[in-house]
Order: C-alpha cells, then structure tokens, then sequence
C-alpha cells in the first residue's frame, strides 16, 4: 500500500455512481447537427478555417489554434458546414459565443490520418506537436490545453506524473467506466506523457476507493511499467488537483504556484485516453466519454458523445422527462452549473449531464441567519473560514476577504453542502472575487489616470517655473541696472537699515519718471489744450452767431478745458520749482 | 426547454438550523433530569415557562419587524435560549423572576440586535446576569438537594410547586439551601477536609457535592451526545474545563484553610458543565476558528475561577462567558486557520498592499 496523506475537511455526499454503471459505454446515432464552440477550453479561441456551405470530413480541421495557449477544433463527423455564428454555449451564464455548425451527412467519413506506434522514438517536442494539434484540452474540468501543460521548460524537470482518476463528484462515472473498458489504452496514453517528460520517477495514477472495478482493471496494465495505482478513502473533493497533489505526495502547491513548480504534472485520466488515440491512432479528440444519469432519465449510463452534440439529442434518447425535475446540470452535483436550455452543444470538457429530479435535488429552501456554527470551517478542504467570508462578502470588505484567502477558495461547494441554513455561501464568494476583481482593474484604470493627470500637473508645473525663472532673471537684471549707480554709492553704509532703506528709493526711483520728460510731457498737454480751446471757443462764438441750442454745451467743453488748462499749467509750475 | 437556472452545489446535506437546535434541546434532557431528580419540579417549571415566554416575544417582535414569524419560529432558537435561562435559574424561582429574565434576553439581548445570528452577547447568560443583579436574593435561593432533606420531608410535589411558583407560597423549611459554591465561599478558617467532614452537603456527596455533581454528570453526558453529532467541536469545552482544571489545582493549595477548593469540586459544580457544553458553545456569540474556540474556552474557564475563588459572586459562568463575548471578535482577528498553500497564518486586520 502507498502512504497517502489526508486532506483537512471534505464531505461525503451521496454517491449515486451505481445508476450509470449498469451497463457498458454506448454509442449514440450522429445527431442531425454538431455545434463547436471555438473556445472550449482556458486561452484564446480558435478561429474557424472553413466556410459556409464547405464539405468536411470526420477529424477535418474546422478551427485553427490562434497562439500558444489555444487549440484547434476538428470536424466530429462528416457533412456541411451549415453556420458559424453565435450561439449559446455551455457556460454559467449562458452566453452566447462564436460556433461552427455542421449538417451531417451520416456517412461519417474519416479524413486520412496517420497515427505513430514507436513514440519512444520520437522528439518529445514533436509528440507535444501532436497533441497539440489533436485539440486535446484537459478533459476534467478547465480545460486548459494540455500540450501547454506538458511543456513546463527545462528550468522545471518534472520528477511525478500524476493522473486524476478519483472523480470524486457524485453522479458522475465517465472515468470509471473508461477504465473498466479502456485500460490498456489508458496506460499507453501514460506511457507516452512519460516518454514526453522525460520519464519522470513518479507516475501516480490517484483514484478513490470507490472503484475497485476500475482499479482491478489496471492491475494488469501497469504491471512492470513502473506506473503506481494509488487508492484512497472516498471523499468530496479528493479530485481538485491541490488537494490530489496534497493526498498522493504530502506536498501543498504553494498558493499561486503551478504545479510545475513542484516539479509535478497533473493529468486527468480522461486525457490519458485522448494523448493515446491522438499519437497512436492520429485521430484528434472529436469525442468524449459523458455520463448521462439523475431520475429525470429513464435510462442512466455512460456515452461515448460526439463533441458538438446538442445536450438535448442526449435527453432525447434517454426518455427525459421534464416534468420530473426542474434542473439540468452540466458537471456534477457540487461544482456543475444549470443549463439554460438543452440546446447547448456537449463540449471536450462535459463529463456529466445530470437531469435529477426533484425528489433527488429539491429546489433550494430559502437561507436562515448564518449563527457561525462553523460546520463550513470544518468541511472547507483548504481551510478557510467559510462563514467568516460569508460574513465580509456580505459587507463587501476587501480587505478582510483577501486577509482571510478567498482567492485560494476553489469553489467546491464543500460549505455550501453542509450549511444548516442553506446559504448559497460559494455563490457570494463567486460574487465577492468578481467585485475585487473589478475592483482591482478599476484601481489599475484609475493609478493610470492618476499618473497622467499628475505627469501633466508636473509638466504644466515646469513649464510654469521656467517661465516665472525668465521673468525674474528679466526683473534682476532691470534692477541691477537701473539700481547699480546708487548701489556703488551705497555700498559703503553697511548696515542692513540703510540697506532697506536704499531698496525702497531704488524702488521708488524705478519708479518715478524723470523730472525733463514730465515737464515735457506736461509742455505737450498744455500745448495740446490750448489748441482744444481755441477749437472750443471758436465753436461756442459760432453757435452763439446762429443762436443755437448747442450754446450750453460748447460753453461747458470750454470751461472744462480752460480748467484742464489751468491744472496743466500750475503742475508745470510746480515742477519747475 | 427553458430550465431552472441554480447556482452549484445542487446536492445539500440534511441537516439543517431547526434540528440542530432540536437536538441541542434534547441534549439538555440528561441535566433537565437530574435537577428534576435532585432538586424537585422547580427547573421543569422555569423551563415551561420560560419557553412559552421566549415563543410569545420572539413572535411579537418579528412580527414588528414585518418578518415571517412561522420561519423565525421555525428555527426552534428562542426556545433553546429559553430553555437554557430556564436551567439556569434557581429551581422555585417566583414566576415574574422567569418571565423578566426571559424578556430581556430575547427582547433585548436578541431581537435588538438584529436577531438569530447577530447577538454578540449569549442572550440565557444576559437575561441570568440582568436578574442576578436585578434580584440577587431571589436568584441566590437554591433549594436543598435531594441528599440533604431534614428526615422524612420530600421535595414539593407538581401542584405544590405551582403555587410557590405562582402563587408566592413559601417553601416548607429546610427545602432551601446553600450551594457547594457558596459554602466554599463562606468557609474561611476551615481547611479543606474539615469542610468536607461537617458540611452535609460534602459528606452526603460522591465526589463534587450532593446533588450538584448529579446536575454536571447529566449535562456532561448531554455534552458528550452533541459532540458525537459534530454539533460542535471539542475546542471550546475543553478549553474552559483544561483551564478551570488547571487554575484549580495551581491554587489548590493542598486543601488549607485558603484553598478555593478540589479541582473536582470546581469541575462538577455550579454550572461548570452545563457552561462548558451548552453556554460557551453559542457559535453565535463565541469566537470562529477552532484555536480561536480554544482560546476563548481557556478565558472563560480562567475567568470562571478567578471571579469563584476572588470575587464577590460563588457563581461565575454568566459574567466569564459575557466577558469572553466581548472579546470573542478581537480572538478572531489572531486566529485564523493556516490555509492550503500558504506557510503561515494570517492575520484578519492585514490591509492589501498598495
């Protein structure tokens, strides 16, 4: 037996794995039209390559990867492309994204492909290629595309191999059931990730004790590969890969980390299956193991399903009925999300379509006050403090919710489960990450305004002073040379009251106009009135000739500039004294 | 097809607020027995009316609130406060002593402050200390236990016990009595052991004192049942009973004549059990994390014997737990749990770096 390690908190739901287990992985009629989404997996999506009214042909590329971190999309099966448009896709929030349609033609016809079998003998780089260009995203649940996944770089040398098959979600047996009928493939799929890594030490194929069909049907395979099964006590959620990571090597994947930065790689057995189809049959991953269960269908089991495949095609032929159950669930019971409509495509990553009833999953009875009982602290497999968060979400206080790690909450829904007073608790923190993510976008948004807001108060600032230095420069130098003469007269008194005192008749000087310009301006005053009365008076001697109504206001014009006069004439006096 | 659109998990466990609380109420069944048996139908009539008190508030104040009263009602809280003040309380109690402890810690001590899951005070411990102070005579009048009956008197029966309650009978004579508590503390000059030779109520006793030890046992025992249902975790009870045990035998003293009594006394006493199971382990008013329990379980268990063996007070569950309560926030603030993927606690003040 290999040592495990246990993982604080957990729950054991109800396990409901034995409905879809009764029988083998069926196969079901090519549905009339697949729907691809482009972005089926975590990076940019892929872009289509085909148009309207194109004959493909079954594993034809339909969608090429647009970067590093993307994949492309296959043709499922042979036929038309009849659209590609939005549509709505399998998402939380039913949204509407990018798809190729395909009208099938039935015949399901193969493109050309070639698969290798003497893979130890090929560049890893080139096997990576392969997978790369078979569209395989990881089949668990992200989905992020595994040739990224399996090319950490030479700096990180992975040393263990992990593959995920404890499936640890209620309801689901998509993996189970591919075990049980595919192990030897499975194995090969390992043995080449192994060849790709560089055969890392550890191969540790993680699976709970709940299987032990599936378990027994590795036995043989992995003999003498070096390969490990490692079974562990069934609990809710063994299968995230931080809390496999923890059972199966006692490590914790410090927060923000990859797992490669341990040196490990993560895969789920599903994956497994598709690496080995891709690079010893050359066949991409057009389709995928789904499980198909709850009380709303008649018949529960485990389909081999084109990808693209409406869920509804699905429901169909297995006698749903939707008077039984008001929800239908992609994924499990705990993490899985509702479908707004069957008309939803099955995409790489849909391991289960659940349709319970409602004696199965009730609908949600309305939340009580939280009392802190503290049963979510003690479920929570990372630790949090469940209801604290609740709590702070509740007021929306940031700071305290990254104090107390939400961002390292990986949503199982472990607190939510045991909740006595059935607080939709992942449902906040979901909500709470958003706002701070938000938040934290706001802030960048906002540091860049204030950046530039203030770089241009600087500018202005600078240009500001510089001016302001020119004109002061302007005024020393004006004072230099009008104050220079009495400076130099000046300079032997010394104290700092003649100082002043010498400043303000400086000032004063400045000033003050000299004496031979104001007499002369005042000469020129004087002169300019008198030729303004003689004007005045001789207009004043005219009206009163023709006796007009004008008298008054001609006689004041000349008294005014007499006035003037006068005034001009005693400051001239003044001056000359 | 349209389809009901829910956020995950679907699957929910059974449990749920009301039969916690069911169960916490039948929890109290062991130590409801034993008072019963030891100390006659006082406390089953505090609790009755107790609880038909607690009922009548908590709905007339929802109702004020404009809430639901069949879904406050529903979660069975009132009662359990109830039920609690009511074991609390001395047996006999006159009926008005009931029913104002009863009002003030649903009315004030809840209600007030926003209902089930906002009290930061436990709402049976303000009620106790409100009338302890209120009436201090008649919340320190304790009715003899069973063991210390003069010869051939009975506790008084059902209906008698009304009419004391409600009708303000007095008691026969010799029916009250001191507590293990209050002999202690009045019994300076006495070592240890002569104390336990002359008082009756240590020599009629197994361990702890006659009667009391019974009541602790059953509320023990309760305790013991609560914790087996994950109720609540060991963190808080063991905490208050390691530091009421340990404060017990650091002063101990070997039994002299200033010796505040037996570990064993102090453990089975008064309201040490019931305290240590029922009271401090309110989630509401006590701190989160399980070290941040343990913590506040070792300062109500310190609190408890410094007040017993240095106050004014024989008893002293009430005003430790009330005083915990107060810093029951301040505990959560250094004692968060260690999260995955992190190498060290944190704290809950820390501000994001900017």
């Amino acid at each position: 037996m290999t040592k495990t390690w246990v993982t604080p908190g957990g729950v054991h739901p109800p396990e409901n794995k034995h409905q879809s287990l009764t029988q083998p992985i069926g196969h079901l009629p090519i549905p009339a039209k697949l729907v691809i989404p482009l972005s089926q997996h975590i990076g940019a999506p892929a872009s289509p390559c085909v148009e309207i009214g194109q004959q493909v042909l079954k594993g034809q590329v339909i969608a090429e990867a647009t970067g590093v971190v993307s994949i492309p999309m296959h043709a499922p099966s042979s036929g038309t492309i009849s659209a590609i448009e939005h549509r709505p896709i399998a998402h939380p929030s039913g949204m509407l994204a990018p798809c190729i349609e395909i009208t099938t033609d039935g015949a399901d016809t193969w493109i050309e492909h070639q698969g290798i079998s003497d893979y130890e003998h090929i560049a890893p780089r080139k096997l990576i290629e392969m997978v790369g260009n078979a569209g395989i995203s990881g089949m668990g649940g992200a989905g992020f595309p595994a040739a990224v996944k399996l090319n950490p770089g030479r700096q990180r040398p992975i040393h263990t191999l992990i593959i995920n098959a404890t499936e640890c979600e209620p309801y689901i047996t998509a993996d189970d059931s591919a075990i049980r009928e595919r192990a030897g493939e499975i194995i090969e799929g390992i043995k080449i990730l192994s060849a790709i890594l560089d055969h890392p030490h550890n191969i540790l194929i993680g699976i709970e004790d709940n299987k032990p069909e599936a378990i027994a049907a590795l036995a043989p395979h992995v003999e003498g590969t070096g390969i490990s099964v490692v079974d562990f006590p069934t609990k809710y959620p063994s299968g995230g890969e931080k809390q496999l990571i923890y059972i199966l090597t006692g490590k914790e994947l410090p927060s923000g980390k990859l797992p490669a930065d341990l040196g490990m790689v993560c895969i789920n057995i599903g994956t497994t299956y598709a690496i080995k189809r891709a690079v010893i049959n050359g066949e991409p991953l057009i389709s995928r193991v789904t499980t198909v269960t709850g009380d709303a269908v008649a018949t529960p089991r485990n389909y081999d399903t084109l990808i693209g495949t409406p869920v509804s095609h699905l429901l169909e032929h297995n006698q749903f009925n939707e008077q039984a159950g008001g929800r239908v669930v992609m994924g499990g019971p705990m993490m899985g999300f509702t479908l707004p409509s069957a008309d939803v495509p099955i995409v790489k990553t849909t391991n289960c379509i659940l349709a319970p009833s409602y004696a199965e999953i009730p609908d949600d009875e309305p939340a009580q006050p939280c009392i802190r009982c503290g049963m979510c602290a003690e479920a929570c497999p990372v630790s949090l403090l469940p209801q604290q968060l609740f709590w702070y979400a509740q007021a929306q206080d940031h700071d305290r919710l990254e104090a107390h790690n939400l961002f390292d909450c990986i949503e199982c829904g472990a607190c939510s489960y045991v909740c006595p007073s059935n607080i939709p608790l992942v449902q906040y923190y979901r909500a709470a990450k958003g706002e701070i993510r938000h938040a934290r976008d706001e802030k960048v948004k906002s540091d860049h305004a204030r950046e530039r807001f203030e770089f241009h108060q600087a500018r202005i600032e600078e240009a500001e002073r510089e001016k302001e230095a020119k004109r002061a420069a302007r005024r020393e130098a004006a004072q230099q040379a009008k104050a220079s003469p009495m400076a130099a007269n000046d300079s032997t008194a010394g104290s700092s009251a003649a100082d002043i005192i010498a400043a303000a008749q400086a000032r004063a000087a400045a000033k003050q106009v000299s004496p031979q310009e104001q007499r002369a301006k005042l000469e020129r005053t004087i002169a300019a009135t008198e030729q303004r009365l003689q004007v005045a008076e001789e207009k004043l001697a005219e009206a009163v000739a023709s006796q007009s109504d004008k008298q008054a206001v001609f006689s004041a014009a000349v008294e005014n500039t007499k006035q003037k006069l006068e005034q001009s004439k005693s400051k001239l006096a003044e001056l000359a004294e | 097809m349209a389809f009901k659109q829910v956020t995950s998990p679907h699957a929910h466990s059974a449990q749920n607020t009301a039969k916690v609380m069911q169960l916490v109420l039948l929890a109290t069944l062991p130590g409801l027995i034993a008072l019963t048996w030891q100390f006659g139908w006082g406390s089953f009539i505090n609790l009755l009316l107790a609880s038909v008190t607690a009922v009548c508030c908590e709905a007339a104040i929802v109702k004020m609130r404009g809430r639901s009263v069949s879904f406050y009602l529903g979660d069975y809280s009132a009662v359990v406060t109830a039920v609690l003040l009511g074991l609390a309380l001395p047996p006999l109690a006159p009926w008005w002593v009931v029913v104002v402890g009863t009002v003030f810690s649903i009315v004030v001590a809840k209600q007030l402050y926003g209902g089930l899951g906002y009290n930061p005070f436990n709402p049976a411990m303000v009620g106790y200390v409100v009338l302890l102070i209120s009436f201090p005579i008649q919340m320190t009048t304790w009715v003899a236990p069973l063991a210390l009956l003069p010869a051939g008197a009975v506790h008084p029966g059902l209906i008698e016990s009304l009419q004391i309650v409600f009708a303000g009978y007095s008691p026969a004579d010799g029916i009250t009595g001191a507590t293990p508590l209050d002999v202690f503390k009045h019994s300076s000059g006495l070592l240890v052991d002569q104390v336990y030779d002359r008082e009756p109520l240590f020599n009629q006793a197994m361990f702890a004192g006659a009667g009391w030890e019974w009541v602790n046992l059953g509320f023990l025992l309760g305790g013991m049942i609560l914790l087996s249902q994950r109720i609540f975790t060991w963190h808080g009870p063991v905490g208050m009973l390691g530091a009421l045990a340990l404060m017990s035998i650091i002063f101990w003293d070997s039994g002299s004549s200033s010796s505040p009594g037996s570990p064993l006394m102090h453990l089975f006493s008064g309201a040490s059990m019931m305290g240590a199971f029922f009271i401090l382990t309110d989630p509401v008013s006590s701190a989160v994390s399980n070290r941040g329990r343990l913590i506040f379980g070792a300062l109500i268990g310190v609190l408890v014997y410094v007040i017993r063996a240095w106050g004014n007070y024989p008893d002293a569950v009430a005003f430790a737990v009330l005083l915990a309560n107060f810093a029951a926030p301040f505990i959560d603030n250094y004692t968060l749990p260690r999260t995955y993927g992190h190498t060290d606690r944190r704290r809950a003040t820390e501000k994001q770096e900017d």
